[in-house]
């Protein structure tokens, strides 16, 4: 078990360098950076100065280790148009982000999968048609035509929500229900299909066999077989949390990372997108340790087997 | 005249719409008594599974509710409600199934799997459960009881979730135990034990036990009474004795021909040159085992073996006894850690790249399951004339080859522009046969081939290897777990165990005058054998 856990916490380390070389290798290759700093009338020897103010004159090597050792320490330097450090700016907006994320994904969580589980259980009958028409609905529905539905009919035509900002409960429901209907729709589908795949299997026979009522069957026999595949889609979610947020914090003006990123990209505020695009890459790589670490939990054969 | 403990009377289990006919089961009567096993023979599609399941309760949910009678304890039980019938289950009455891996659930631990059934049926702590567990697998001889109560089903062997199957079922002293093909999956010698165990059960506590199988072997070892059934209709029932050695119905009769004897096929001379040597064969396998300890084990070890022009080599043993990994490491679909491979006197173990590829030709293989062996989206021609193509043959004369291929094996040639899914089991492995000699291979590997199929259809393709090794002198590696199928084809057989070939020999000697221990203990282990004696005194 201690081996599972510690290759799994090694390979997350690992993956994570990779990002951050990647981002270096990426940022060298794409022009010189002193370019992207200043305006391109700059005098040579602003141009020298800065070089050596940054240490790029340093050779290639030195930068990197430098680099990396700022990745890890959680410096991202500052931002070229407020000039606060990266990661205070991008602190400052991860709960509201995180928050968004984790309630519109437990509220997905809380009508998907039961919904899966009813279609599967139903399968073929009205109720699985419907629920699967709905599923289907909330995953086809783009994020910000939903969005711009909600506002219109509860800010604009009943007025009982208000349409943008942040600080009241009621500032949430709308957002929260645009993220989660998407992520519903698709943990019922997986849900769905995970379920049937277990319900077929010979030892939900036996279960039956030694006369485990209906109810139990599903919930203490098959769920949990099918929860392993449901984690793997929770997971791919989980880390779309940051990244899938762009749209909506965007049509509900939420004060959050996916705004951050926007603004910061149309003013080519390029150490905090680079800080973006390394707190994004964390989020993902977390999120399938997580993954790895639930399958251990869910699944003895992983967890003996160590792959 | 007392009453039977269970009376099937008149069961039907219809069909969904649009099956090939319209009941599963068709008017099944018959009795079990206390005490006895009946068995219930038939082939695949002989209704024998469901008239079970529709015993217990447990028809898919797809197919119409089953009409007639099934009289227990003086209840129909067809006319429970669910509530009712679930009280029964598990605790008057029991099952066993055919996959015993399959039937543990793969996240919980044994011990809370067979404890379940205490749960439901009765009021008893969680120690007093325990304890009962405990005993249940003592009874079933279930080695070291205490840790495969913490153990997880992918940890124990197929032989050992049967046994925790049938301590589940004997839990609460079930009046009825129906086993579905309990044996099926097992090795000979596990087989063996689990019939004991049957036979035990019914001596100590009057159990009466339904026992579905397809094995006549197995039959003649424990029945009392032999039901046959075909189509879902019942065909003969009577007193075991009369209906193995004096069947009354032809179908029983041509079924009773099918089984192959173990009666030793004499062993051909003046075969030609060798077509395989393989010399110091060795593979390791490393990996984890029970409780993260490092687990090494010489799945080869050190296997020479040589086959000839037009022979046959049979190699027998048990699950894990290393016969797959040495026909796979012969024919390199994994590397051997060493030894030297020659086929048709060209170096074989050391070729790379294109020179393998180019002589993957001369070997080739058919598998056991004839349902997963081929492509379902490619045509049957397409299947056979895929290797010849890839070899540089023209698209046209492969075809035309494919189609003579298909002819030879018993099937239509216009049976190329149809999919595998429109053929039945023993034509699937008619076609795989085909496949495997479009290449025109000199040596051939048949992995378990025939142990999927019905016997009788066993029988055709045996025979249909042996006419096409006939036709075009291949060599042969047949690998089984059946000893009969084994004295029916072979020229020579090697009994292998932990990696080992621990003898070998013609079967004429081997099958009589074996050598070494385990070769005894494994003929010893194979159901029914006196019963053909006996059969073949009486009708020779």
């Amino acid at each position: 078990m201690l081996r599972f856990w510690s290759i799994k916490v090694l390979r997350t380390v690992l993956t994570l360098w990779f990002v951050v070389t990647f981002t270096f290798v990426v940022l060298r290759t794409s022009g010189d950076p002193m370019m992207a700093l200043l305006s391109p009338d700059a005098l040579p020897d602003e141009i020298e100065q800065f070089r050596r103010q940054w240490g790029l004159d340093q050779p290639l090597f030195v930068q990197y280790l430098r680099y990396v050792g700022q990745m890890f320490t959680g410096n991202f330097g500052e931002s070229l148009r407020t000039h606060q450090p990266v990661i205070e700016i991008i602190l400052d907006r991860l709960p509201a982000t995180l928050l968004l994320g984790l309630l519109s994904f437990a509220l997905a969580a809380i009508i998907g999968i039961p919904a899966g589980v009813v279609a599967a259980v139903r399968r073929g009958g009205a109720v699985d048609r419907l629920l699967m028409a709905l599923a289907v609905f909330g995953f086809a529905v783009p994020n910000f035509f939903l969005g711009i539905c909600l506002i219109l009919l509860f800010s604009l035509m009943l007025q009982v929500l208000p349409s943008s900002g942040t600080g009241t409960f009621w500032h949430l429901i709308m957002p929260v229900l645009t993220l989660g209907t998407a992520t519903a729709g698709t943990l019922a589908r997986f849900t769905r299909s995970a379920m049937l795949e277990q319900l077929e299997k010979p030892y939900m026979r036996a279960a039956m066999a030694k006369g485990v009522p209906a109810w139990k069957r599903i919930y203490l026999h098959a769920f949990p077989n099918a929860a392993i595949p449901i984690v793997t889609v929770i997971g791919l979610n989980l880390g779309q949390l940051i990244a899938g947020s762009i749209v909506v914090e965007t049509v509900f003006a939420w004060p959050g990372i996916g705004r951050l990123l926007v603004s910061a990209v149309s003013s080519r505020d390029l150490a905090v997108v680079q800080g973006l695009v390394l707190v994004i890459a964390f989020t993902m790589v977390m999120a399938n340790l997580i993954v790895d670490l639930v399958y251990g939990l869910l699944d003895p054969r992983i967890r003996g087997g160590a792959r | 005249m007392t009453e039977p403990l269970l009376a099937i009377r008149n069961l039907s289990v219809g069909l969904p719409a649009g099956s090939d006919r319209p009941f599963a089961v068709e008017d099944l009567s018959l009795t079990l008594e206390k005490g006895e096993i009946l068995c219930v023979v038939g082939e695949t599609g002989s209704g024998k599974s469901l008239s079970a399941f529709a015993t217990m309760g447990l028809l898919p949910t797809n197919l119409p509710k089953p009409t007639g009678e099934v009289v227990f304890e003086g209840r129909n039980l067809l006319a429970l409600p669910p509530s009712e019938r679930r009280k029964l289950a598990g605790s008057r009455l029991a099952m066993i199934f055919q996959e015993p891996a399959a039937v543990l659930n793969p996240v919980y631990r044994i011990g809370e799997q067979v404890g379940e059934t205490f749960q439901l049926h009765t009021g008893l702590s969680k120690a007093e459960i325990r304890e009962k567990v405990t005993a249940l697998f003592r009874e079933v001889r279930l080695p070291n009881p205490e840790e495969i109560l913490r153990a997880y089903p992918h940890q124990l062997s197929g032989g050992q979730c049967q046994r925790v199957m049938i301590a589940t079922a004997l839990a609460l002293e079930p009046a009825i135990l129906i086993a579905d093909e309990p044996t099926t999956a097992l090795d000979v010698t596990t087989q063996a034990q689990i019939l004991r165990l049957m036979l035990d059960l019914r001596e100590n506590r009057d159990t009466g036990i339904l026992f579905i199988t397809h094995d006549f072997g197995v039959v003649a070892e424990i029945a009392d009474r032999v039901a046959v059934m075909r189509h879902g209709r019942l065909v003969e029932i009577g007193p075991a004795e009369q209906v193995l050695n004096h069947p009354q119905a032809d179908y029983t009769r041509e079924l009773l021909a099918a089984v192959p004897k173990l009666d030793p096929h004499a062993s051909r001379e003046g075969l030609g040159e060798p077509v395989l040597e393989a010399r110091g064969i060795r593979k390791i396998f490393r990996g984890q085992g029970f409780l993260g300890k490092k687990r090494v084990v010489n799945a080869v070890d050190q296997v020479d073996v040589t086959l000839r022009r037009g022979e046959t080599l049979g190699l027998v043993g048990e699950s894990g006894s290393g016969k797959s990994t040495l026909a796979q490491c012969v024919i390199r679909l994994i590397d051997p850690d060493d030894g030297a491979i020659t086929i048709a006197g060209g170096n074989f173990g050391g070729l790379k790249g294109n020179a393998l590829r180019e002589a993957r030709r001369r070997v080739q293989i058919v598998f056991q399951d004839p349902y997963t062996a081929l492509d379902p989206r490619q045509s049957v021609g397409d299947a056979i004339a895929e290797g010849p193509v890839i070899h540089g043959k023209k698209k046209s004369e492969a075809m035309t080859t494919a189609r003579n291929l298909l002819a030879a094996v018993g099937l239509e040639p216009s049976a190329a522009d149809r999919f595998p899914h429109e053929f039945s089991g023993g034509q699937r492995q008619r076609i795989c046969i085909a496949r495997a000699l479009a290449l025109e291979p000199q040596l051939l590997i048949a992995d378990e081939s025939v142990s999927a199929l019905d016997v009788s259809v066993q029988a055709q393709i045996l025979d249909l290897l042996a006419d096409m090794q006939k036709r075009h002198q291949f060599g042969m590696l047949f690998i089984t777990h059946d000893l009969r199928v084994a004295s029916r084809i072979c020229d020579r057989i090697a009994v292998m165990r932990q990696g080992k070939i621990v003898e070998e020999g013609e079967p004429a000697r081997l099958f009589v005058d074996p050598q070494q221990d385990y070769t005894k203990e494994l003929l010893a282990a194979v159901p029914g054998r006196d019963w053909q004696h006996v059969a073949r005194a009486e009708n020779g």
